[in-house]
Parts: structure tokens; sequence; C-alpha cells
């Protein structure tokens, strides 16, 4: 079983950082573990990609070590590593059929042939490239080039972990999904941990068992996609994940109330007294325009997604994104806004602050 | 006022490209096309700009036959799924270029450009090059661009495709508002169906080189005439199931019997297709429903798409909220009858939602 | 594909080019062709002697056909020898060649140099460096124990033609070459070494491929210089010792000039012409389905 552990690993390309904003990746604590499956997300310049080029011995970072199980591989290069990895475009070797592609990794390991052979097989077999084997690699599409790509990160049992540097960047938007859960599934199949960088939400949500929400080069929430809809960490993931993202409100917070300009709002917990910034914030799926009672707000516009409906509303000036539920019979400018009081989340500098259950 | 194609076709050796569209493009609504990659969307585009000559057909500016006209003749504006600026000038340059071409005096081309950039929110960034602005920000200024120069025809071709989802959500926001201020004919190309939503005004859905419906947005989403439309205004894609009615029954390609439910009841015995989207179904059920297994489950930031095998096919089902199905799980999957459409062999609305 | 919007005016533009290229090209061709095709009884006084240079000229067991046939062969054996150390050569330094940091411009700016020396002066310049008495190359090879005599031995004569060829023009492979390579993606070489490929592996698998159009090129250009190479053998040989490094240029300024046989000259270059032109037109086909083949 290999693990890798990241021991107060960051970078900076300043030879003496100072603040925060002097590193590309702040310092880090983390354990991935042998079979499991992660995503690294984030917008672009978040740190995800310096974290990737960390593991993968690109990038020697400037603090921390890095343990491949027992063994600090800090410094050492890529190709004594043991990882594999899947590149933004697509890497074939031009020269070689299909199957040669796949085998490649494992020939230049000196794999006996039929073991080669029978590995090359089942890869292609998952990712459906099973009738192209024989064919020569540069003459397909980019999805199907892409895929040889993946089978050649995955052809090997042994490593320590696979790679993914946002790898449907050059797909079809319409076979985007069909890859997604082809890697899904490939990673039930295959018992290697995997390590996936995106911006895309639907990507990382889909894919990982835990995600690492990045910004600014720090890891700001690493959970579930569940934990990372139901309790944000922080306001940026609150922000980043979900369309459209949570909704926030200054506010001053007392016990299990929470006050905003004149309204009260009921929280699901009860609360320190808190000082800074404080904020509550509660997703646009847990805010909804009622006909029974509620907060009286503005609707400055609904938005028809088909299977959905937004209203854009403003609280005492505050701009807010609340659910119309399927029956509801409002019209004009005012119309009342009830909240999900478990959901309503308390966040004091922008991190969530954990309520007494009242 | 309005740019109308008449029968137009277009072929390129031996094969159609463009199929006989006919299309009535108004000014003061917005114009989509919606269709996925390589349905015509680009092709259509560039024959109204007179990019590309129809092979057959007319194209009428304003009841002016503008069919030969050579686009560098007629006042036409683009904007790319590309980025496309001019890398050495600032952005109050890039924007104010068209209208530097048109020689106009400048304090005409002064206040022109300090408009549109206040419309896009770009005016803290006129001074900057195309270079230190982020995708989102080079996108408004190529926007900018094509609304600046007042021209009679506005195309945009897939603008926010390749900004990534937040700024694509905040831009979808922010551009209807400001196209509505537009006086041009705007055309705007795009392969999915929410945006088209969000946009509102008229959708013509585009399938394989023809235009399967052209009409108000929200009505061809709610009532789709032909099966091409509804896949093409379908994401996830459509939920499908071809049933035979006999009688008080409709018995599915499995051989299983359900009663003839919801819109199935009024319909003369014969061969269906079933059309119904990810949120006209519910996962699990009264054991009255399709059975089958999870395949994969697909969570965007705020809601669930369970993938279930039901034997004849695929079916996506809406789950709200962020969870986790397992694969291989068993899974029941329920039909709303009432929200089904109901198409014949050919691919023709029968009968729609109820 | 499709119809782009017409407009005549757009031949004006083009009329000053083609003016330019029958003067160029077209009214000297012609000309050639018509010395091709007669005989001169002095200056001036040409009389119509149809298709009998080139039956001549195509004929070894003629005096001038003999001629030709070993000036072409020679001139062949020439071009081959010197692509055959050129390219490899040249792939081989740019290989080696630094990709990142300061080193960059230096090394391709020498690598450049040779290049820059005009063809008469790279000839002086060898003319010396071959002498055994006081030039730093023949005197090498005279010091080491070599027979070495570029006016008297053959073999001499020849090893410098292409040494001197080799010398400064083999920086032209070497700079296309390393902007072939300088164009593969890093992702590529990363790609490999996860993958385990030793060096060979990547220069075949990654490398070489990825070079191929570059190459043809540089063997395009390399074979057209070569074939028409005339000044160095010129200052350094003469064309001898004998005939030993005479090509075909040479030969043919020898007729044309040397002996005033302007019919035979013509012909001459005319088959000259046309066997460079066919050696373009098969590198053409050759680059244009190496293109063909990545796009499917």
């Amino acid at each position: 079983m290999t693990r890798i552990a990241l021991d107060g690993i960051a970078h900076s390309y300043v030879r003496h950082p100072r603040t925060d904003k002097d590193y590309a990746l702040r310092p880090l604590h983390h354990v991935w573990e042998q079979g499991m499956a992660y995503a690294l997300l984030g917008p672009s310049g978040c740190g995800k990609t310096t974290l990737l080029n960390i593991i993968s011995g690109l990038i020697i970072p400037s603090e921390g070590r890095l343990l491949f199980g027992d063994r600090d591989v800090t410094r050492l290069p890529t190709e004594q590593r043991n990882i594999a990895q899947v590149f933004q475009f697509p890497v074939i070797y031009d020269t070689m059929t299909v199957a040669e592609n796949l085998a490649f990794p494992l020939r230049n390991r000196k794999m006996p042939k039929a073991l080669i052979t029978a590995r090359v097989a089942e890869i292609a077999a998952m990712l459906e490239l099973t009738p192209d084997l024989n064919r020569r690699a540069r003459g397909l599409t980019a999805d199907a080039k892409q895929k040889i790509s993946l089978g050649r990160g995955l052809v090997r049992s042994d490593v320590s972990a696979v790679l993914f540097d946002e790898p449907l960047t050059v797909i079809d938007p319409a076979l985007k999904w069909e890859l997604r859960s082809k890697l899904k599934a490939v990673h039930r199949a295959l018992d290697l941990l995997m390590i996936y960088v995106t911006h895309d939400q639907t990507e990382a949500l889909t894919f990982a068992d835990r995600v690492v929400v990045m910004n600014e080069g720090q890891a700001v929430q690493i959970g579930t996609p569940e934990e990372l809809f139901e309790r944000p960490d922080h306001t940026f993931v609150g922000y980043f994940i979900g369309s459209p993202g949570m909704n926030f409100l200054p506010a001053r917070v007392e016990g299990n109330r929470a006050y905003v300009g004149g309204n009260t709002i009921a929280l699901g917990a009860a609360y320190p007294e808190l000082t800074d910034a404080v904020q509550i914030g509660v997703r646009p799926d847990f805010t909804t325009l009622t006909d029974g009672p509620g907060l009286t707000v503005q609707v400055r516009r609904i938005d028809d997604f088909g299977r959905k409906r937004l209203a854009h509303v403003t609280l005492d000036g505050l701009p807010l994104v609340a659910t119309v539920p399927p029956g509801w019979a409002g019209d004009g400018s005012q119309a009342r806004v009830g909240f999900d009081a478990p959901h309503v989340l308390v966040y004091r500098n922008d991190v969530r602050v954990e309520g007494v259950a009242a | 006022m309005s740019l109308v194609l008449e029968n137009i076709v277009l072929k390129s050796g031996a094969d159609i490209v463009i199929d006989t569209v006919s299309l009535t493009l108004r000014r003061g609504v917005m114009n989509v096309l919606l269709g996925p990659t390589l349905a015509g969307k680009t092709t259509l585009m560039r024959l109204m700009a007179g990019l590309d000559r129809p092979s057959a057909g007319r194209l009428l500016l304003d009841d002016k036959d503008v069919t030969g006209i050579p686009v560098r003749k007629r006042s036409v504006a683009m904007v790319y799924q590309q980025f496309v600026n001019y890398p050495n000038l600032t952005v109050f340059e890039n924007i104010a270029s068209p209208l530097r071409v048109a020689r106009l005096p400048a304090a005409e081309v002064e206040s022109r450009v300090r408009h549109a950039a206040a419309l896009l929110r770009l005016e803290p960034l006129l001074q900057r090059m195309p270079a230190e602005l982020s995708g989102g920000q080079q996108q408004r200024t190529a926007i900018a661009r094509a609304l600046v120069k007042r021209a009679d025809l506005v195309l945009l071709d897939e603008p926010l495709a390749n900004l990534d989802y937040k700024l694509r959500e905040e831009l979808r926001e922010q551009l209807p508002p400001i196209f509505a201020e537009s006086n041009a004919i705007l055309v705007y190309a795009t392969t999915e169906p929410t945006e088209a939503l969000l946009l509102g005004g008229e959708t013509a859905t585009v399938w394989q080189g023809r235009v399967t419906q052209h009409g108000p947005t929200s009505e061809i989403y709610r009532s789709p005439l032909n099966i091409a439309a509804a896949r093409v205004f379908s994401d996830p894609p459509l939920n499908e199931l071809a049933v035979e009615k006999r009688g008080g029954a409709v018995i599915t390609a499995a051989g299983r019997q359900l009663p003839a439910a919801g819109v199935l009841a009024g319909l003369p015995d014969g061969h269906y297709r079933l059309g119904f989207r990810c949120d006209d179904v519910t996962l699990g059920g009264d054991g009255t429903g399709f059975p089958g297994t999870v395949s994969v489950t697909e969570l965007s930031g705020s809601e669930s798409f369970v993938h279930v095998d039901v034997g004849t096919g695929i079916w996506v089902c809406l789950v709200r909220g962020v969870h986790d199905w397992q694969p291989g799980a068993p899974a029941e999957v329920s039909v709303d009858m009432h929200r089904v459409f109901v198409f014949d062999i050919a691919g023709n609305l029968v009968t729609g939602r109820s | 594909m499709m119809d782009k919007p017409t407009n005549n005016r757009a031949w004006f533009f083009v009329l000053p080019v083609l003016v330019l290229v029958l003067f160029s090209s077209i009214v000297p061709v012609m000309t050639v062709v018509n010395y091709s095709l007669q005989d001169s009884m002095g200056v001036n006084n040409f009389f119509w002697n149809g298709d009998s240079w080139f039956r001549d000229l195509l004929n070894p067991d003629t005096e001038i056909g003999a001629r030709f046939a070993d000036a072409l062969l020679r001139t062949i054996a020439f071009s081959f020898t010197a692509l055959a150390v050129e390219v490899p050569l040249g792939i081989a330094i740019a290989l080696c060649l630094p990709r990142r940091g300061w080193s960059v411009g230096i090394s391709l700016v020498i690598m450049a140099l040779p290049m820059l020396i005009p063809w008469n002066v790279v000839g002086t310049m060898w003319q010396i460096f071959a002498r055994q008495d006081i030039g730093l190359f023949g005197a090498a090879l005279t010091g080491i124990g070599l027979p070495y005599n570029v006016t008297q031995g053959s073999v001499s004569a020849w090893v410098t033609i292409v040494v001197i060829d080799v010398w400064h023009w083999t920086p032209l492979v070497i700079l296309l070459s390393y902007a072939g390579l300088r164009a593969i993606p890093d992702a590529f070489y990363q790609a490999a070494r996860i993958d385990g490929a030793s060096r060979w592996a990547v220069f075949v698998n990654i490398e070489l491929p990825k070079l191929q159009k570059v190459l043809v090129i540089a063997v395009l250009l390399r074979f057209m210089q070569t074939f028409m190479i005339y000044t160095e053998p010129v200052v350094v040989t003469g064309g001898g010792p004998g005939s030993a490094t005479t090509f075909l240029s040479i030969d043919l300024v020898k007729i044309a000039i040397g002996q005033v046989d302007v019919g035979s000259a013509a012909a001459m270059s005319l088959v000259y012409y046309i066997i460079i032109l066919t050696a373009c037109w098969i590198f053409f086909t050759v680059m244009t389905q190496i293109d063909r083949r990545g796009d499917r």
C-alpha cells in the first residue's frame, strides 16, 4: 500500500517569502490514500497546477517534504517516482499503433510479453479502444488520442499515483460526460490513487471521492462533494461550488438568531458572540420564495432555467438569489422569502464558525 | 426590420451542408440558434454575414435582396468563441477600432466607447492591454467592439464557450440587458439549452443542417414539435422510450405492460416514442416504476444527475442537492406520464404535456 | 471549398508580378530553349538543328554524352555524400544545443556564422586552409601522415569539397532541426520520462517523427544547393585534378564559355533544370503527403 503524504509542502517563486501573497502554494499538510480519487479544484492561478507539479517532480517545493509511503521523494526526478500522468493535450507516439502506445510504459520496464498483452487488452476494453488496437495512433481523432493518453496513464498497476492535468480540455463537450463516467468506472475497477486537476466543478465533483478546493495558493477545504455543498468551510467554497453560488449577507449573530438590517433570521444552531466581519451564508437552493410567512424582498428579475426558476431579489438592498417553487403564485415586485434554518451557516472573516446544536 | 433567410441551401461538393432553411430574424429580440457542435450554426452565421454565398435561396435585409453582397459591403459585427482582440492595442483602442476605420470624429468615438465600456463594466480597464485581462474581460471587450459599431447585424458565435463556468454564469446574467439596449438584429449561437432559456427571445433549433423548429424560446422548450427539437433542447440528454399503445395499455419494447395514464390515455392505438426530461422523472417509487441499476452519478454544483440503466437504455434523473449514488446499486425510476412528450414513429409531436 | 467573393480588379495587383516573372524567368528560359534547338556558325548566324543536341547529350557513346553522364554522376554522388553527412550531423548538433537559458542565443549565433560568409570567400579561405605548407587543414592532415594533396589527389580534392560544404551548410540543418525540436511541447518529454523511455526511444518515437516535416524542407534545400554547387570547386580545385571535381555546373560553364558551344550548353542546362524540377516535385509530393497523414 502506498500513500502520499504532504508534510508542510509549500512553494514560492520568491527567495524569501514574507506574506501569504508571496506563496504560489501555501504550507499544506495532507495525506493521499491508496485507492482514493482526489480532485484539485480552483480557478486559474489558485496553485492547483503547482501542487500537481510538485507531486510529479517537475517542481521541487521550497518548503516541506513529500513522502511516497516511507520514502522521501521531495528531490527525486520524475522517472524515479513511480507515477503516471495524463496531460491536458493528448500525448501519443506517432510512429506506434494504439496497442504499442499502451504497451510502451510496460515494455520499457521489461515486463513479460504475455502480461503486457493481457494488461493492454484489459485497459483497451475499459476505454473502448479494442477495435482500434492495431491502427496507427496518429490518424485518430483528438478524443481517441486522449483516450490513448488516459490508457497509457492507467496501464501500470504498480504506480503510486496517476495524475490527471485537466485531461478533458480538448474533448468535445458532447463526449465529456461519457469520458467522465468512464474515468470513474476505471477508478473503481483499478485500485489506484488518482489525483485530478480541474477548474470545472462538475468534473471534480463527479470524479472525486474527496475534492480539494483551492484559492490563492491555499487549500480552503478538503471534503466530499456533499460536504462542499452542504457545509462549505469558507466563503470561497460557497461561491465557487454550486450554480449559482451561495448567498452571503453581512449580519450580527446572537445565539441562534442572525440580524440582517432590520430582519431576524433563525439559525440551525447557537453561536457564541462573534466580532470582526460576520456573514451568514445560505445557498439559493435553501432560500425559497414563499406564500407563507417570511421576510419581505423586492423582486428584480426571475430567470427561467427550464427545470427550475431562480429569483434575483433584494433584502434591504442586499442582493439575494432564491428558488421559485413550482406552485408559487406571487407576482409583481414584492415577495416573501424563507430560509431553511439548518442550512443557514455563519462565517467570521470568511471562515465558517461551528455552532452548538440548540 | 428583419433579416429573412428564404429557402437557403448550401452545398459543398455533393454534401448538403445547409438544407433549405427559412428563418425570419427580427430586430429587437434575441435570436438564438441552438444546436450541438457541427449542427450547422456557424455555417448559418457565415451565410447571414455574407462570408459564404448560398448555393440556392435568398437573403433579405429589411426587404432588400442582399444575397450576393460580400461581407465588406454589409454592416456586420461578429464575436467568436475564441477571444479575438488586437494584442497591440489597449482595451479602449480595441473597442474604438471599428469607429476609427469608419473615420468618426474623436469626440463621437470617445463617447461611444465610454458608453459601451460602461455597459460591459470595462471602465477601469480601458488603458490595459488584452494580455493583462482575464478571459471574461477579453470577451467583454470583443462584445463591446461588436456593439459599438452599431452594425445592422451582430453575430455571436458561442461567445461564452471558452470561459470558466463561474464567469460564464456571471456573463449570462449580465448580457441580456446589454443586448436589450442594442438596435441591431442579434443572432446568438449556443449549444446549451440553459443559455438559450436565459437569453429568452426566439430560438431556432438546428440539427444536421436543418432548422427543426423556430419560435419563442420558452414555448419551444415546453412544447417541441418534433423529437429532434426536443433532443437539441435537453441537457442532460432526453430520456426516450419506444411503446405500443393497445387499448387501455401501453407495451414497452421490453414487453412491459403499463396502464395508459396521463397524456397517453387519449391516444389512438399504434407505435409511439415517448420523450421526457431528467426533471420529469423521480428516483424511487412505489414499485410501479421502471427498475434499473445506477450506472453513474454526475454532480454539478447544486444538482445530481443519476444515470440509470433501465434495460432499454440509460435514463437521467435529476436529484436536487449533491448526493452520490453508488454505481451498480438498484434504482427505481418513476415517470410522470402527465409530463411526457409523445412522438409518432416519424418523430413528430402527437401530444405534449398536459 | 466555398465560393469566395470575387473581384476582377484584383488582377491589377498581380500584374506587376506577372511582368517581373515574364522577364526574370520565362524570357531567359525561352532563349535557352531557342539556343538548344539551333546551331550557330559564328556570331548571330543560327540555323535549325532540331533535337540533335539533346540526342547527343543523352547518348553516352558520343563525346558530349559521356562527359555529361560523368558530370551528372559526380554531381549526384556529391549531393548524396553531402546530405548523408550534413543531415545526421545537423540533427545531432541540434540535439546537443541548450534549449533554454542565456547560452541559447550565443550558441545559435556561433552555429550560424559559417552561413553568413559569401561563397567565393569560403572558397578562398579553404584554398589557403587546404595548403599543405601553411594551411591549418592541409598541414594537420599531412602532419598525421595522411597522403593529402588537394591539387594532385582526386580523393583529397573530393574530401575537401565535401568538408567545405559540410562546414558551410550544416548550420542550416542545425537551425531548422533546432526550431523543429523547440516546437515539441514539454508534455511529450515529460510523458516519455514517466513512461520510462530511454533517450534513444525518445529520439526515435518523439523527436524524429516530429522533425519529419522540417527535415524534408532541409533535405530539399540542401539537395538543390549541392546539386548546383559551383563556386567552391572552381576556387579551390578548379574542377580538378583532371575532371575529378568537375560537377555539372562547372562543365556547363566550360562548354558554354570555354568552348563557346552554345547549343550543347543550352540543351545541357535544360536537362539540368528538368532534373532539379523533378526532384523538387518529388519532395513537394512527399511533404504534402506527410501533411495529409498528420491531419487525418
